[in-house]
């Protein structure tokens, strides 16, 4: 009994965690249909964001939930100012891009932060379920996640940014017709995004020790997660988070942590085999 | 009895609730010219892509030469010896004209042989002045002449064209009708037509769609008097 | 219609053979080697995916396992001659493998780039989680992340006692080098190279035609890695350890970025990216104010916005517009080649 629900909320924190790290590269590849592979990066700056404010005495989740996104955010804007820009309408030549941003920002941490292991520790302390313990930091995740996915919802579905984007989303030369500027949506929507990944990674931050490398344990699971999702935003990042995430701890707990990886990378591989257009181009089609 | 070439029946082809091809049977003879007109979302475009592979219909059936295609892939279809034009021009941009013919004959011959059939389509199109050219520098209709070229240099029993004459000068249309006449010497052609004038200087049968389905078939110019035709089809423009 | 063979071949030849005896006295051959065997890496992307359009995220995938599969064989065989074929056969099946199950499926552009990297990504995971004594293949450990040190390294075919190594493996690696550099020269002059450009100019188009695209693609696919896991097993030899690294996304990172630098759609242009860039980093690496990472990135992000065509093609672009002129007819000849190769 207790060994069943503490499985039950490592299946949701696995789901929880996915939802989290990927929701910052989905809103980006959904609005923009551009690939960012500094993703990872953007995370890693977010974790070392909140740590850097944490040090300096700020308070530990105004530091996760405020600085981190708005400093990552305002990188991000950079980014989209300089680079990402000029390269609209090239799938690959972003790709390329931003996986040199990518290798830019690690060597930039490294000169920064020196390439040694930092940390924080998590804010909320664990429980005990029957003889089990259970990490409390669990819980808050899957309620970033959920309120994430709410959040993005009520934003796509209730305002008229959102009513804009989904437009942009759908066909950007209507969005530009009816007089809205693709390149405003564009930049708002990729500082979103950015703002986001540095969320993740200030969430994520505390559960691992940080280094200027930690961006490529990200990114590809994110990655997948996006892509097999397809072209609906939030439905496509549930059912594949949902996916991925119940086949990675069936395995992790049956066999070990690094089978639960890898039989979740295999299933991302059938996964797009199967539906090479991602989960939602076959199922929940013309949802948000 | 005259060989049937291509036949389809019962084909029927649904996108989500669209019913873009609607239980459309058709019988080609050999040698046949036969133009599928149609307003704009009448199938014709649809039922090309079935033919050609691109599409895989929703229920009916394909025959080629009396063997069944349903569902064979573009490059298996072509494999037997049938030429398809798409709507667009769809050529290598980068690569010459020459080089473009050479890939094309080089399906069915040597290398030696295709270079040779190659320069002699060239010869017969009269693209010998920029027959080095890439493809990407030429002008629209010269492309489609290329294209038309690709599709002949196979030496198909069966050819499949999707519009085309669309946007070319009169000009390139003549030129365009006299290869396509010389096609029908050896080949089935089938084209799908927007351009009423081009159907008129080429046609003899006509396959009207409407809704999906084959409205009329008779030659062109009893689909031309029909009213019921010039109603949907015609009417607009009359 | 193309220069004749001969000539090229002539050329390369005489070309490379000045080179091989020039090089070493100007950088020592132990890195020499190095630079060679990451030209050869660098020409397996580049013939995938400067010729073939295949952008493969996870080329480093084919070069790891190489470089393993030569170091497992050869701890069990003692001898190195059938390993190196091993570290040829065994990438190529796996290539081959997996390009016919995403060229059947139809996959494109991203998708491909998602599941190259992805299975790269598995390989990495899996081998790097092989440190337990229970991972053996007959009497290799894997090693896990401490990777495979002390096999037999390369030898005089049926005389494990006489190595190659040192100067004499230099001349060895340069030699596969301008070998496996004619046979991609040959292989893109015969009709599969060329339907191959097509493919990558219009896939619709020479489907159209007649030719199956999902299985040339899948063949050009497996040649590819042939080509990186004969590099990965040259590595194995030259570092003498293989270890799972060889399989890191950066490793894949790099081996793109020198063909994006050299420039795609060229035989040398790879070559010359991954010789280049490998030995900028190997200076780079000697001082320690700026990180070798952010100027790699820094690098690639630069060629993509400013340079995407990549240096050798800029540069004989130039050269064209110089010397254009001159001796028009043979200069018209090989731009017209050019231009067949790129678009």
């Amino acid at each position: 009994m207790d060994l069943s629900f503490v499985f039950l909320v490592e299946v949701l924190y696995a789901v929880a965690t996915l939802v989290v790290i990927s929701a910052g590269l989905a809103v980006v590849f959904g609005m923009m249909k551009v690939i960012n592979l500094a993703h990872g990066e953007f995370m890693m700056m977010g974790g070392y964001a909140t740590i850097t404010a944490v040090n300096l005495g700020v308070n530990v989740f105004v530091a996760m939930l405020v600085i981190a996104p708005l400093v990552v955010g305002l990188i991000g804007l950079v980014v989209e100012r300089l680079v990402i820009r000029h390269l609209y309408g090239r799938l690959v030549d972003t790709m390329l891009a931003t996986w040199g941003l990518s290798l830019f920002f690690v060597g930039m941490a490294t000169m920064i932060f020196g390439n040694t292991t930092t940390g924080i520790s998590t804010p909320i302390p664990g429980f005990a379920v029957g003889d089990y313990q259970i990490n409390g930091y669990n819980f808050f995740i899957i309620v970033v996640a959920v309120a994430l996915l709410v959040l993005l919802f009520a934003v796509l579905r209730g305002t008229r940014a959102g009513l804009i984007a989904r437009g942009a989303m759908q066909r950007s030369d209507m969005a530009a017709a009816l007089g809205y500027s693709p390149d405003r949506i564009y930049m708002a929507t990729f500082f979103c995004g950015s703002a986001l990944s540095g969320l993740a990674g200030a969430i994520v931050a505390p559960l691992v020790g940080l280094v200027p490398t930690s961006g490529i344990n990200y990114i590809a699971k994110s990655f997948i997660t996006v892509v097999a999702g397809g072209p609906s935003l939030i439905a496509g990042l549930v059912s594949s988070a949902t996916s991925f995430g119940v086949v990675n701890q069936v395995f992790a707990f049956a066999v070990s942590p690094i089978m639960g990886d890898v039989a979740l990378l295999v299933t991302a591989v059938i996964l797009l085999r199967l539906m090479p257009q991602g989960i939602t181009s076959r199922f929940f089609k013309g949802k948000l | 009895m005259v060989e049937i070439v291509l036949e389809s029946s019962g084909l029927t082809m649904r996108f989500g609730g669209v019913v873009a091809n609607d239980n459309v049977n058709l019988k080609l003879q050999a040698r046949e010219l036969r133009c599928l007109i149609g307003p704009n979302g009448a199938g014709k475009s649809t039922f090309f892509k079935c033919v050609a592979g691109l599409l895989t219909p929703s229920e009916g059936q394909i025959f080629m030469r009396g063997q069944e295609v349903t569902g064979w892939r573009p490059h298996q279809i072509a494999s037997l010896g049938v030429g398809i034009k798409t709507q667009t021009p769809n050529v290598m941009d980068g690569l010459s004209v020459r080089e473009n013919i050479w890939m094309a004959a080089r399906r069915f011959h040597s290398a030696v042989e295709a270079r040779e059939r190659g320069d002699a389509m060239i010869d017969r199109l009269a693209l010998g002045a920029i027959a080095k050219t890439d493809l990407g520098q030429l002008a629209h209709g010269e492309r489609q002449l290329v294209e038309l070229g690709l599709v002949a240099v196979g030496d198909p029993w069966l050819v499949l064209l999707d519009e085309p004459a669309a946007g070319m000068s009169a000009e390139d249309v003549a030129r365009m009708t006299e290869i396509i006449h010389e096609l029908t010497r050896t080949a089935a052609v089938v084209v799908v037509e927007h351009d009423m004038q081009f159907i008129r200087s080429i046609a003899e049968t006509v396959t009207v769609f409407h809704q999906g389905a084959v409205l009329m078939e008779d030659h062109v110019d009893r689909v031309m008097a029909d009213q019921t035709v010039r109603n949907v089809y015609l009417g607009k423009k009359a | 219609m193309q220069t004749p063979v001969s000539k090229d071949i002539l050329t390369t030849l005489v070309v490379s053979a000045i080179l091989i005896w020039l090089a070493p006295y100007v950088i020592g051959t132990y890195t020499l080697t190095v630079l060679i065997i990451y030209g050869m890496l660098g020409l397996s992307l580049g013939l995938i995916w400067g010729f073939g359009g295949i952008l493969c995220f996870g080329q480093g995938a084919f070069f790891g396992l190489g470089a393993y599969t030569y170091a497992i064989a050869a701890i069990n065989f003692g001898e190195s001659t059938l390993p190196m074929v091993l570290a040829v056969l065994v990438p190529a099946t796996f290539a081959l493998l997996l390009g016919a199950m995403m060229f059947y499926g139809r996959l494109t552009d991203v998708y491909l780039g998602v599941i190259t990297l992805v299975v790269t990504l598995i390989l990495f995971k899996f081998i790097n989680s092989t440190a337990g004594p229970q991972y053996v293949i007959g009497k290799a450990r894997l090693g896990g992340y401490n990777g495979i040190p002390g096999f037999q390294t390369l030898n005089v075919p049926g005389n494990p006692d006489a190595y190659i190594w040192g100067d004499a493996y230099y001349y060895f690696c340069a030699v596969a080098l301008v070998i496996v550099f004619l046979l991609v020269t040959f292989l893109l002059r015969s009709s599969f190279g060329r339907i191959a450009v097509g493919i990558r100019e219009n896939e619709v188009r020479i489907a159209l035609m007649g030719y199956d695209v999902a299985a040339r693609k899948t063949v050009l696919f497996g040649i590819g890695a042939a080509i990186a896991g004969l590099a990965g097993a040259l590595f194995a030899n030259w570092g003498e350890i293989v270890t799972p690294t060889l399989f890191n996304m950066p490793q894949s990172a790099e081996i793109i970025i020198w063909c994006i630098v050299g420039g795609l759609g060229t035989r040398l242009g790879p070559i010359l990216g991954a010789a280049g860039l490998a030995y900028m980093k190997f200076l780079l690496g000697q001082q320690s104010t700026i990180d070798n990472t952010l100027i790699t990135g820094l690098i690639l992000v630069l060629f993509v916005l400013f340079l995407p065509k990549g240096v050798v093609p800029a540069f004989s672009g130039l050269w064209k517009i110089s010397f254009g002129r001159r001796g028009f007819g043979k200069m018209h000849d090989t731009r017209r080649k050019r231009r067949a190769r790129h678009g």
